[in-house]
């Protein structure tokens, strides 16, 4: 799941401070799960920019906000809504606000700001879990993701500066590398972690990737 | 002879570690290099110790050559990536530079640039492995160089650590990636260093065991506290505390430490970080009759 979480509103009544008709899009995916663009959340930015002195000429949940040609055929039927506005509000994360943008003729402005990969541990809990690196690595290390969850994303074992488990660049992190100790050795399978992993091929993360699935 | 030559003939070895300023000026750092001079066998250069901006390990290196001392120059994976990695250390190699020794690097958030990006492109392991290739003549991707450098490589170990085996396993790593010689984390129970000795006892590897020399009794609780890795045992804290001359009564700790440590042939050496006491590290050898 992309993990996102609103701007400050100061923030985006900046963007909006010379537009005064405002449409409003939200996602009906991860953007609504981390309460950050479902309905509940463009009802409340609606009635915040009113209370600014906002104009809002209509809002939709897109289904999702990354999906190019829903966002297409949504938008198509809110046609005049759209027509009345100055620029869109995007309640989505970034890669759906730049699908919008791309569908849209008036500006999008983004009223989150996208974070992570992550999982929702609990309602309003989200903790990063993957880095996309094009290369995953998780087959050799029990299911615990060194480069995300190592501040140092590293991969031939731990640094000297865990402390009681703890990694010293946030004391509320374990270090990731005493939980793929601890659970490969539940597993006997430390030996794996003898072997010496080369430097990461970055090439495969360099971006703007692209894949096109033949079908 | 040079600080390889004494440490694979088994003689006790002593380095230092001294950090390039914050700026351009090192008569402080050429003063206590002329102050060692003959009397370690190496020095530690650090590469932007504790992520600060510095002078680099490089530059330090060389003025210590300059100076007539031999430097281990330090070289960490955070602040460049391979391409930058290799560069530096062939051109230490060219600068006369023959120790190395590799680390990760603390993470950017705790140094005076937290905003900066860390790199992170090689972790210690990786820096040794690129060493060895190019010490055969090669770059990491098989590019042939004109002229290989020889280095001799070292590498960092913490001795206080839960998981210990974690340690031993990368310690295993470093040997198969080139390192010939490990530098402890500072230790100050003697207990501590002999059990780690003990568990690292077959992998044949030449040891120098950290010490710092402690200036208070704060410092002390201060690194217990926040310093992965150190553990100050109450009783050197309670002496630190009644001591009149704190100064020397941590020379005097260190000392007796690093006599016992040579006496009952614990480690292959000592490593003393002053950490910006370096003018002391002179009366401590001194104290411990070197």
């Amino acid at each position: 799941m992309i993990i996102s979480k609103q701007k400050p509103f100061e923030e985006i009544l900046n963007f909006l401070e010379d537009k005064q008709n405002i449409f409003i899009t939200g996602c009906s995916l991860c953007a609504t799960s981390c309460m950050t663009g479902g309905k509940q959340q463009i009802d409340e930015m609606k009635e915040r920019l009113e209370q600014s002195g906002k104009t809002v000429t209509g809002s939709t949940v897109l289904d999702p906000s990354c999906h190019k040609l829903q966002v297409r055929a949504s938008l198509k039927k809110c046609k005049a809504e759209l027509e009345d506005a100055d620029a869109v509000l995007c309640m989505a994360c970034g890669d759906g606000a730049q699908t919008v943008a791309s569908v849209v003729k008036i500006p999008v402005y983004p009223a989150n700001d996208t974070l992570f990969i992550g999982e929702i541990e609990r309602i309003g809990q989200f903790y990063e879990a993957c880095k996309a690196c094009g290369q995953c690595e998780l087959g050799w290390t029990a299911g615990v993701c060194p480069i995300t969850k190592c501040a140092k994303s590293l991969l031939n074992g731990p640094c000297g500066g865990a402390k009681n488990g703890k990694c010293e660049v946030n004391v509320e992190n374990d270090c990731a590398w005493i939980l793929i100790y601890n659970k490969l050795k539940e597993q006997d399978l430390l030996d794996t972690l003898l072997e010496i992993k080369d430097p990461k091929d970055y090439s495969k993360a360099a971006n703007p990737r692209k894949l096109v699935v033949g079908r | 002879m040079n600080f390889k030559e004494k440490l694979e003939r088994g003689d006790f070895v002593i380095t230092a570690e001294m950090a390039p300023p914050k700026g351009i000026d090192f008569n402080h750092i050429k003063e206590c290099a002329r102050a060692l001079k003959g009397r370690v066998d190496a020095v530690n250069v650090t590469d932007f110790q504790s992520a600060v901006v510095r002078a680099s390990s490089l530059g330090g290196a060389k003025i210590l050559l300059d100076e007539g001392l031999e430097p281990i120059m330090q070289i960490t994976g955070r602040d460049r990536n391979r391409i930058a990695i290799q560069g530096e250390l062939l051109s230490a190699a060219a600068l006369g530079i023959q120790n190395v020794l590799a680390l990760t690097g603390d993470h950017p958030s705790i140094g005076d640039h937290p905003e900066a990006r860390g790199v992170f492109d090689m972790d210690s392991v990786n820096i040794l492995q690129a060493a060895t290739k190019l010490m055969n003549g090669y770059d990491m991707n098989g590019h042939e160089l004109s002229g290989a450098p020889q280095f001799f490589l070292g590498a960092s170990v913490t001795p206080l650590y839960d998981p210990l085996e974690l340690q031993i396993i990368k310690i295993k790593k470093k040997i198969q990636a080139g390192a010939k010689f490990f530098q402890t984390q500072a230790v100050f129970d003697i207990k501590i260093i002999k059990d780690f000795m003990k568990r690292v006892e077959n992998l044949n590897i030449k040891v120098l065991v950290g010490v710092i020399p402690l200036k208070s009794a704060g410092m002390a609780k201060y690194m217990n506290n926040n310093v992965p890795g150190i553990c100050v045992p109450d009783e050197i804290i309670d002496r630190m505390q009644k001591a009149q001359d704190k100064t020397k009564e941590g020379l005097t700790i260190a000392a007796e430490f690093i006599q016992q440590i040579r006496e009952e042939k614990i480690c292959d050496g000592v490593h003393v970080m002053a950490i910006g006491a370096e003018e002391n590290v002179a009366t401590l050898l001194d104290m411990c009759g070197f």
